[in-house]
C-alpha cells in the first residue's frame, strides 16, 4: 500500500491552520495532478454555476418565508465539490454532506430534485419527511446524508463491500466531509474500516477552516489533516480547494487510483466558505484577513479565469450560461411552488418497510 | 439429532441463512476463524470463506457498513461482541438505519446480533439488557427470542425481515436450555405466544424472564393459583392484542422485565393495558423489574439484581390478593 509521504508542518502564522493557496511542502497541490481535460472542465464549470444560482434562489426563497427549517450553502466550496461529482459514474457509491450541492448535481441529483426537497414537496424524493441536504436516492447509489458527521463513510464503505461481494468490479464509492467532520469517532472507525477492507473509497475533506463558528485550533492539534491518511495507512494527496483545475486533477488521479484498486483515498483541500454555515449565521467569526487572503478567493472567478485563459470557453457562453441556468431555476422554482404539499391525512404514518406482512405490521399497536 | 442448545440455534440459523441465501454475510468483532467470543459463528468462515468477516473494534463503523450493504441489496448480520457494546454504534442504529425507509423509501434489511442481559460475574458493561432502548425508535424490529425454537425460527425471520431488526439474544439462555429438533414452521414473529395458559393471572414477559416467570406459576399452584404467562417473542411490533384477550381472560397482570423500570417495556405493556384495557382489570396492573442500579458484579448481588421466579411469586401473590 502507497504510503503518503510525511507531512511537513503547515504554517501556523494567522488564525487558522491554512497552507498558502498553491503551494504546499510536499508536493502536492496546484498542478500535482493529472492534466485535465477541456470538456469535463467545462462541464464542472457550468455545474457551478447551476450549483451557485441555485443555492441564491434556496437563500431567496429561505428569505421570503418559503422554506421553513435551515438553508445550508456551499458557496466558496463549489470547485471542490463539483470536481468529486464529475469523477463519479452510474454504479458509484455517493454520499455528499452539507456543501455539496455542486457535487451531487455533477453525479445526478438535479435542480427540481433540490427545490422539491428544500420545499418539501411531495413529489420530491423524501416527500416533506426530510428535508434540505438531507436528500438522496440510495438504492441508486445517491445516499441520503444524516446529520451526525462521519456517519457516512461507514455507509459508503457498506456499498462497496457488497460490489465486492457480488463481484463487481471498477466502482468506487466517495464522500465528503469538513475538517470539523474529522473529530468524530464515526470518521475514524470509517476511515479505518476502509482501510483494512481496502476499498475503494474516495474521502474529500474540504478544511474550510471553521467547523460552524469554531476555528481549526479548537478542532485539531495536527499540524496538518494530511498526516491522518498516513495515520490510516492510506494515500494522501492535496488540492487547492478553490481552483478548479487542481481539484479536477487531484480528485481525478485519486479517484483513478480508488477504481484502479489502490485503496482508500484521501484528499485535503484549504478553502474558505463564502457564506454562515446556513443562511441564519452571518458568519461574522471570519476574519476579514482571512476573508481578503487567496483562501477567500471565489472559486467560480478563478475557474472562468481559468478558462477563459486557456480559452476553453467564450465570454459570450459564460453569459448565455448563467442566462440558461437563471430561468431554468426561476421556471422550476415556480413550478415547484405550486406543487401539493405532503397530506397529513394521507401520509401511512408507518416507518417500516414491511407493510403488508400480516404478523409484523404494526396494527397492534 | 442430540440436543440442540439455544446458542448452537442461533450458529445453525446463520449457517442456514449463508447457505440458502448469497445475500448474507456476518460481520462482527472475532467471529472469523475465532468463531465469536460465545462460538456463535464457529466454523461458519470456514464453511462459507469470505463471507464471516472479523471487523475492527468499531461498533458505528460496523453498523454504517451494514447500513451501506443493506442499500445495495445485501443482508448484512451484525455480532455485536455484548449487546452492552452496541452502544458505540447506537448512532448508527437509531438514527441511520431506523429512519432510512421512512426517509427515502429504500428499505434497511439488516440483523444486529445483541447478546443480551445477565449472567453471574458479568458486571455493569456485559450485562445490559437494551430492548427499550432501541424500541423506543420507530423502524426498528426489536427480539428478544425465549426459546431454543424461537431463537432459530426468529433469525431465520430477522433475516428475511425488509426492516432492520435488533435481535436480542439471551446469553443466560445460551448453554442452559436445549431442545431434541429445530422447527421448520413457527408462529411468526410480532405474535406474542401463551406458553402457559392459567386463568388467575396474566405474567406477560420475554427473554431469560420467560423462565423465571414459568417457575413462578409452579410455584403458584401450590397456593391455588393458576397463572397464564405470555412471552412477547417481539418486543416491537407488541402484540397487544394477545395481552389485552389474556388479561380479559384473568383480570390481573403482572409485567415482568430483566432491564430496569424506567421507560422500560414493562411500563410500555403496563400503559397499553391501563390505556386501551382498563375495564378488563380487577386489580391495579404491576410491575415487575431489576433494580434501579447498574447490574452488580457479584452473583450475590445479581442473583437479587434481577427479577427472579422467588421474586416474581411473591409480586403475584401481592397481586391475588389485591
Amino acid at each position: 500500500m502507497t504510503k503518503s509521504s510525511p507531512a511537513a508542518p503547515a504554517s501556523k502564522a494567522g488564525m487558522a491552520k491554512a497552507l498558502p493557496v498553491g503551494k504546499n511542502e510536499d508536493g502536492a497541490g496546484k498542478g500535482s495532478g493529472r492534466p485535465v481535460a477541456r470538456e469535463i472542465t467545462r462541464r464542472a464549470y457550468r455545474t457551478m454555476i447551476e450549483a451557485r444560482l441555485l443555492e441564491e434562489k434556496l437563500a431567496a426563497l429561505y428569505r421570503s418565508g418559503k422554506i421553513v427549517g435551515g438553508v445550508f450553502l456551499g458557496r466558496g466550496q463549489e470547485a471542490l465539490s463539483v470536481a468529486l461529482g464529475v469523477h463519479l459514474r452510474k454504479g458509484d457509491v455517493y454520499a455528499p454532506l452539507i456543501r455539496d450541492q455542486a457535487g451531487r448535481l455533477a453525479f445526478g441529483d438535479t435542480i427540481l430534485d433540490t427545490l422539491r426537497t428544500y420545499l418539501g414537496s411531495s413529489l420530491g424524493p423524501m416527500r416533506g419527511r426530510d428535508g434540505n441536504i438531507h436528500r438522496g436516492r440510495p438504492s441508486e447509489g445517491y445516499h441520503a446524508m444524516i446529520s451526525h458527521l462521519g456517519a457516512m463513510v461507514s455507509t459508503v464503505c457498506g456499498g462497496l463491500l457488497a460490489k465486492r461481494f457480488r463481484g463487481e468490479s471498477g466502482a468506487v464509492g466517495a464522500t465528503c466531509i469538513g475538517e470539523g467532520g474529522t473529530s468524530t469517532g464515526s470518521f475514524h472507525e470509517g476511515m479505518n474500516m476502509a482501510a483494512v477492507e481496502k476499498l475503494p473509497l474516495v474521502v474529500v475533506v474540504a478544511n474550510n477552516q471553521f467547523s460552524y463558528s469554531t476555528p481549526n485550533d479548537r478542532q485539531f492539534a495536527c499540524a496538518d489533516l494530511m498526516a491522518r491518511a498516513e495515520g490510516y495507512g492510506i494515500r494522501g494527496r492535496r488540492a487547492v480547494g478553490n481552483d478548479l483545475l487542481d481539484c479536477l486533477g487531484v480528485i481525478g488521479d485519486a479517484v483513478a487510483a480508488a477504481r484502479a484498486g489502490d485503496g482508500p483515498q484521501l484528499v485535503v483541500a484549504d478553502l474558505l466558505r463564502l457564506v454562515g454555515h446556513g443562511e441564519h449565521d452571518d458568519a461574522s467569526y471570519i476574519p476579514d484577513a482571512l476573508k481578503n487572503s487567496p483562501l477567500g478567493r471565489d472559486c467560480l472567478e478563478i475557474a472562468v479565469e481559468s478558462l477563459l485563459d486557456k480559452g476553453w470557453i467564450t465570454g459570450k457562453e459564460v453569459s448565455d450560461w448563467h442566462d440558461a441556468v437563471g430561468r431554468e431555476v426561476e421556471e422550476t422554482a415556480s413550478k415547484v411552488l405550486r406543487e401539493p404539499a405532503p397530506d397529513p391525512s394521507e401520509e401511512d404514518w408507518n416507518a417500516f418497510a414491511m407493510l403488508g406482512r400480516g404478523a409484523s405490521g404494526e396494527d397492534a399497536e | 439429532m442430540s440436543s440442540i442448545t439455544y446458542l448452537e440455534a442461533i450458529r445453525l440459523a446463520q449457517q442456514r441463512a449463508l447457505a440458502e441465501d448469497p445475500r448474507v454475510f456476518i460481520y462482527g468483532q472475532d467471529i472469523g476463524q475465532f468463531g465469536g467470543a460465545f462460538k456463535a459463528t464457529k466454523n461458519l468462515a470456514k464453511e462459507f470463506p469470505g463471507r464471516v468477516l472479523d471487523s475492527p473494534i468499531s461498533e458505528d463503523a460496523m453498523v454504517g457498513l451494514a447500513i451501506g450493504a443493506a442499500v445495495e441489496g445485501m443482508r448484512p448480520i451484525v455480532e455485536m461482541q455484548f449487546a452492552d457494546f452496541s452502544t458505540c454504534g447506537f448512532n448508527q442504529i437509531v438514527n441511520q438505519a431506523a429512519t432510512l425507509h421512512y426517509r427515502t423509501g429504500t428499505p434497511c434489511p439488516l440483523v444486529v446480533r445483541l447478546p443480551s442481559g445477565g449472567t453471574p460475574g458479568g458486571g455493569p458493561f456485559h450485562s445490559q439488557s437494551m430492548e427499550a432502548i432501541y424500541a423506543h425508535y420507530p423502524g426498528l424490529v426489536v427480539m428478544t427470542p425465549a426459546t431454543v425454537e424461537d431463537a432459530y425460527t426468529m433469525l431465520l425471520e430477522a433475516v428475511a425481515a425488509d426492516d432492520p431488526v435488533i435481535f436480542c439474544e439471551h446469553k443466560f439462555l445460551y448453554y442452559h436450555l436445549k431442545a431434541e429438533k429445530l422447527p421448520e414452521s413457527a408462529l411468526p414473529f410480532g405474535k406474542a405466544r401463551i406458553t402457559r395458559p392459567g386463568r388467575d393471572a396474566t405474567v406477560v414477559t420475554y427473554g431469560a424472564m420467560v423462565h423465571e416467570a414459568l417457575a413462578a406459576a409452579e410455584e403458584l399452584l401450590h397456593d391455588g393459583y393458576d397463572t397464564e404467562v405470555v412471552d412477547l417473542r417481539t418486543v416491537r411490533p407488541i402484540d397487544t392484542d394477545t395481552i389485552l384477550a389474556s388479561v380479559a381472560r384473568t383480570g390481573r397482570l403482572l409485567v415482568v422485565g430483566e432491564s430496569w423500570p424506567w421507560g422500560g417495556v414493562a411500563a410500555e405493556v403496563t400503559a397499553r393495558v391501563a390505556t386501551e384495557g382498563f375495564g378488563l382489570l380487577d386489580a391495579p396492573p404491576q410491575r415487575l423489574n431489576a433494580k434501579e442500579t447498574p447490574v452488580p458484579y457479584h452473583p450475590a448481588l445479581w442473583g437479587t439484581h434481577r427479577p427472579t421466579a422467588s421474586t416474581i411469586a411473591n409480586s403475584l401473590r401481592q397481586l391475588l390478593e389485591l
